[in-house]
């Protein structure tokens, strides 16, 4: 049959290239395997030529890829299924990108792409090591594209092609007809929860940071393949502080995504997913301490070795944690169950790179040399290497608890987290934040091989006291209020800020006093000046992080003997109700929903929420402002919520919605149900009852201003609630020019509408009561306050330029170079972390 | 290596591991039955919205107060109350993963987390209902 409307050339250019990046990934990684082991210099030349030729065949044909895909998702081709699943009409332009990366191909062909950058960067820089480490770096290419390309071996289908075609993959009754593409109107498009900036920006840095971790371990290769066991530290130290770099700064931005779009109620909540980035990092953080150790010492360089190729191991561990779908029950991450095809693929590939390396690391463990002499215990390099194990520790910890749902799957086990997952890991890592933090205090004064002890408590005695003080500052005037679990947890927290305070100011005076502000030499302290204050950070905002939405703290519930829900005082009850235009207290603020409005995309409503806080003694306006947050309502009546937030330079109140009314357009068809009612009288409704009080001639008191030349009447009536509320309402009826006008008073918390509808012969008074089937428009409303929160990005933002000050002077840049690249770097992030979504 | 350090290094290692063997209580998947032989103790239960039953959620009343009724593959059946909002997808849910306890009658539930037809848009089933629906 032939489809109508159908574009079929970009798919089949789109398929070629892939092929064609898959042959070319494998014969270059041959080429380099040759190439590495040929002795006779001219015959090695022109294999690694060949190789390189076959490498940058691979690079294009994989940037076409990605351009095809691009086209296909931007011209909304939905007979491809992957702009049908990931593309869509209404999705605004700058999200094109994201849709490539939301799926597994498109995030595969992302990171080999990275591969392919670095590849090329290593080619013109890594000289006689180039053919070692390029061929593991294609082989790791080769590998990758197994995954996307599509072709059958008998059977079996090997890997899934970006290119399929939605007729041939999914089964449906419109496939059977020729004009198939006339009814799909719109692609499924990119998920609601991923439309966010962060989402253009995080998976391209995280997947770097994946990607240039085969550096540190092509250069490992390359030494472990020759007799030279040494040399491979110095050039690959760049290269791994890269690495920790990217990678830090990519998981961290996956915390201020979490932080401001996935209303987790915070920048980390110890998901797998976030676990499962952040271990590799760990380990590799390890291997970086211990590489400098040894290009200054001489020792470490088998522990190097080890993390090295663990942290690689544990990279791809994590693709296999996350992207299995084993995570499934315990993840909010809503990953894709891609189950056997991706668990082969992982499988392959630790066979390929992961195990070699390793049986090659035992096979030569002998050879490498190693410092019998035991280091001495005031040297610097004993306390690296003591930091280096407590963070490799640290990450075994937090592996193996994130593991968890693997043993379910080995050993047929039912075991699920802790009731408190985060205080699990809260508890052993505030300790862990401790002695780091004391370490990285101390060690930059340290000194290689030995340090004397008069000097190092001379130098040591000003930032120890300075820190005590803030310490004990803080404790009095700005204490941590975490309470919740009890005193020995509230201890351990306060000796990691004070630590990490100490910290802070150990590397700020070691910056100042002994490098005497020659920034460029002072990378480590930077860094190590930022991460403390990062940790900082952590501790203060989401120690004395608060849910000011807490209704129970507000007073808005009447005390009841016994509540009619059954509800127990220490329930919680963080989220707050608005009904529209209905001044709420909540915290300091006077809240109002005050309305909404639709946006570009169909299914998302903007609602704007207005917050004024006055000054309780003098009624001053002391904060007034209108937080825009937005809800994707979907199809099937899923939500997806975007947080508002309000930033202050000392902290944010972070607040998105949990629950809307359902907008409900059908006509009120309820009547006004007449009582005729006299004074003190009492009627009752479905949730309650009401009592006519007094009916008051031209009252000038309360929202009525009527002159004795009026003619009005106004009914004082008071309604009792089931649920014990009792409310006011003043329903009226005025005559003008021989008109009668009704002032229908309106409880919208009740739905109940009161009117005043006349006088009997005998009387009595008629009040009219309409309990209204259409909903008012509500939300419910969970709102925290994060103190502090600037001092996590302030800290991150700092130990991003430790990094690339270090990585400028281990290769030697000029100093201008250096300058350029921090100011880049820190002008890149401040506008990202601070700026952007300000 | 000097002994002074093995032993450091030994300590270290051992302080943690004490650490992490005590600090870890994990919990467990359960059957509605098999969290009932066990009041009050912490459970996940994974189990589906029993839609016969109400569900009870007034958020001008009460935003954070949740009542619905949960069974599971083996005919267990639990009224469940949950201190918060009412998940917008819970109605559509194919399964749900309570986090909480018994208590008498009743799940107190902390946490759900929904598997919803939606959020897996790769999964091929659901396509092809969407597909088939034009």
């Amino acid at each position: 049959m032939k489809f109508e409307g159908e574009h079929l050339l970009p798919g089949q250019v789109g398929h070629f290239f892939v092929l064609l990046a898959f042959v070319a990934s494998l014969v270059s990684s041959i080429a380099y395997f040759y190439a590495s082991a040929i002795k006779n210099e001219p015959e090695k030349r022109s294999w690694i030529l060949f190789a390189r030729g076959a490498f940058f065949i691979q690079f294009v044909s994989l940037l076409t890829v990605f351009i095809t895909i691009y086209y296909l998702c931007s011209h909304h081709y939905f007979e491809y299924l992957y702009a049908y699943k990931h593309a869509s009409k209404e999705l605004e332009p700058r999200y094109l990108l994201a849709c490539i990366w939301e799926g597994q191909e498109g995030s595969f062909i992302l990171w080999s792409l990275w591969h392919c950058v670095l590849g090329s960067i290593l080619i013109f820089t890594s000289k006689k090591r180039e053919a070692p480490i390029l061929s593991i770096l294609t082989l790791a290419q080769f590998v990758l594209l197994i995954m996307i390309v599509g072709i059958y071996i008998g059977d079996t289908r090997i890997g899934s092609s970006p290119f399929v075609l939605t007729r041939n993959e999914i089964n449906g009754p419109i496939f059977s007809q020729s004009n198939y593409l006339s009814f799909i109107k719109d692609g499924i498009g990119l998920n609601v929860l991923l439309r966010n900036y962060w989402m253009v920006i995080h998976p391209p840095i995280l997947f770097l940071g994946f990607a240039s971790t085969i550096v540190p371990l092509g250069f490992a290769y390359s030494s472990l393949n020759s007799k030279d066991l040494t040399s491979w530290v110095k050039p690959a130290l760049p290269w791994t502080l890269f690495s920790c770099c990217v990678l830090g700064v990519g998981i961290m931005m996956g915390g201020k995504w979490a932080y401001e779009s996935l209303s987790f109620g915070g920048y980390w909540a110890w998901d797998p997913v976030e676990n499962a980035a952040l271990v590799p990092w760990m380990i590799l953080i390890s291997g970086l301490h211990c590489m400098a150790v040894y290009n200054s010492t001489g020792n470490a360089l088998r522990a190097s070795y080890f993390f090295i190729i663990l942290g690689y191991f544990f990279v791809l561990y994590s693709t296999f944690l996350t992207r299995t779908g084993i995570l499934g029950d315990t993840s909010v991450h809503s990953f894709t169950e891609a189950g056997f095809a991706m668990n082969v693929l992982i499988g392959i590939y630790v066979i390929a790179i992961s195990l070699p390396m390793l049986v090659l690391f035992v096979v030569r463990y002998k050879k490498i040399p190693s410092i019998q002499k035991e280091e001495n215990i005031s040297s610097r390099e004993f306390w690296m290497f003591i930091g280096s194990l407590i963070f490799f520790l640290a990450a075994l910890f937090i592996i193996a608890i994130t593991s968890l749902p693997v043993y379910n799957k080995v050993f047929g086990t039912k075991y699920a987290d802790p009731q408190d997952r985060e205080f699990t890991y809260n508890k052993v890592l505030v300790l862990v934040a401790f002695i780091v933090g004391l370490l990285t205090a101390l060690s930059q004064y340290l000194k290689y091989k030995n340090t004397d002890k008069k000097y190092l408590i001379k130098k040591m005695a000003m930032p120890l006291i300075a820190a005590t003080i803030i310490s004990v500052l803080m404790a009095i005037f700005y204490p941590i209020e975490y309470t919740k679990k009890g005193p020995g947890f509230l201890i351990a927290i306060y000796l990691a800020l004070f630590a990490c305070i100490f910290s802070v100011i150990a590397n700020a005076a070691y910056l100042k006093t002994v490098l005497k502000g020659n920034l460029k030499a002072g990378g480590a302290a930077i860094a190590h000046l930022g991460f403390a204050l990062m940790i900082a950070g952590m501790l203060i905002s989401s120690g004395n992080k608060k849910v000011i939405s807490d209704n129970s703290k507000t007073g808005l519930f009447l005390p009841f003997d016994k509540d009619p829900t059954g509800r127990e005082p220490n329930d919680p009850m963080e989220n707050l109700t608005l009904v529209k235009n209905v001044p709420t207290q909540m915290g300091n603020y006077m809240v109002t929903y005050v309305g909404d409005s639709n946006g570009l995309e169909k299914t998302r409503v903007f609602y704007n929420i207005h917050f004024k806080k006055t000054d309780s003694v003098t009624n001053k306006v002391k904060e007034d402002f209108t937080l825009t947050e937005d809800v994707y309502q979907m199809r099937d009546n899923n939500l997806s919520s975007n947080p508002g937030t309000r930033h202050y330079f000392t902290h944010d109140i972070f607040t998105y919605i949990s629950t809307t009314s359902v907008k409900n357009n059908s006509a009120d068809t309820a009547q006004f149900k007449i009582h005729e009612m006299g004074l003190n009288d009492t009627a009752f409704y479905s949730k309650g009852f009401l009592v006519l009080n007094n009916v008051l001639k031209n009252p000038d008191s309360g929202r009525f201003h009527f002159t004795p030349t009026d003619t009005a009447l106004v009914a004082d009536i008071t309604v009792y609630g089931n649920d014990g509320t009792k409310i006011k309402a003043y329903p009226a009826l005025t005559i003008t020019n021989q008109q009668i006008n009704f002032i229908d008073d309106t409880l919208v918390r009740q739905n109940l509408y009161l009117n005043l509808a006349g006088l009997t012969s005998d009387k009595k008074f008629k009040i009219g009561v309409k309990e209204s089937e259409v909903l008012t428009d509500f939300i419910t409303l969970k709102a925290y306050v994060f103190p502090y929160i600037n001092l996590v990005w302030a800290g991150l933002l700092i130990m991003a330029c430790g990094f690339i000050v270090s990585i400028c002077r281990r290769t030697k840049a000029a100093n201008y170079i250096t300058a350029l690249s921090v100011l880049l770097v820190l002008a890149g992030l401040a506008y990202m972390f601070l700026i952007a979504n300000a | 290596m000097k002994t002074s350090s093995i032993i450091i290094l030994v300590a270290i290692a051992a302080a943690i591991g004490v650490l992490l063997m005590y600090s870890v209580d994990f919990s467990t998947y359960d059957t509605i039955s098999s969290a009932k032989a066990k009041p009050g103790k912490y459970v996940h239960l994974i189990a589906r919205l029993d839609k016969s039953k109400p569900i009870q959620y007034d958020a001008i009343k009460d935003p954070n107060y949740l009542s619905f009724y949960a069974t599971d593959s083996l005919g267990g059946s639990t009224q469940v109350i949950y201190h918060n909002t009412k998940p917008a997808e819970l109605e559509q849910s194919d399964r749900v993963v309570l986090k909480g306890k018994m208590e008498g009658n009743v799940f107190e539930c902390d946490n759900i987390l929904l598997k919803c037809p939606s959020k897996y848009k790769d999964d091929k089933k659901q396509l092809e209902k969407t597909v088939s629906q034009y």
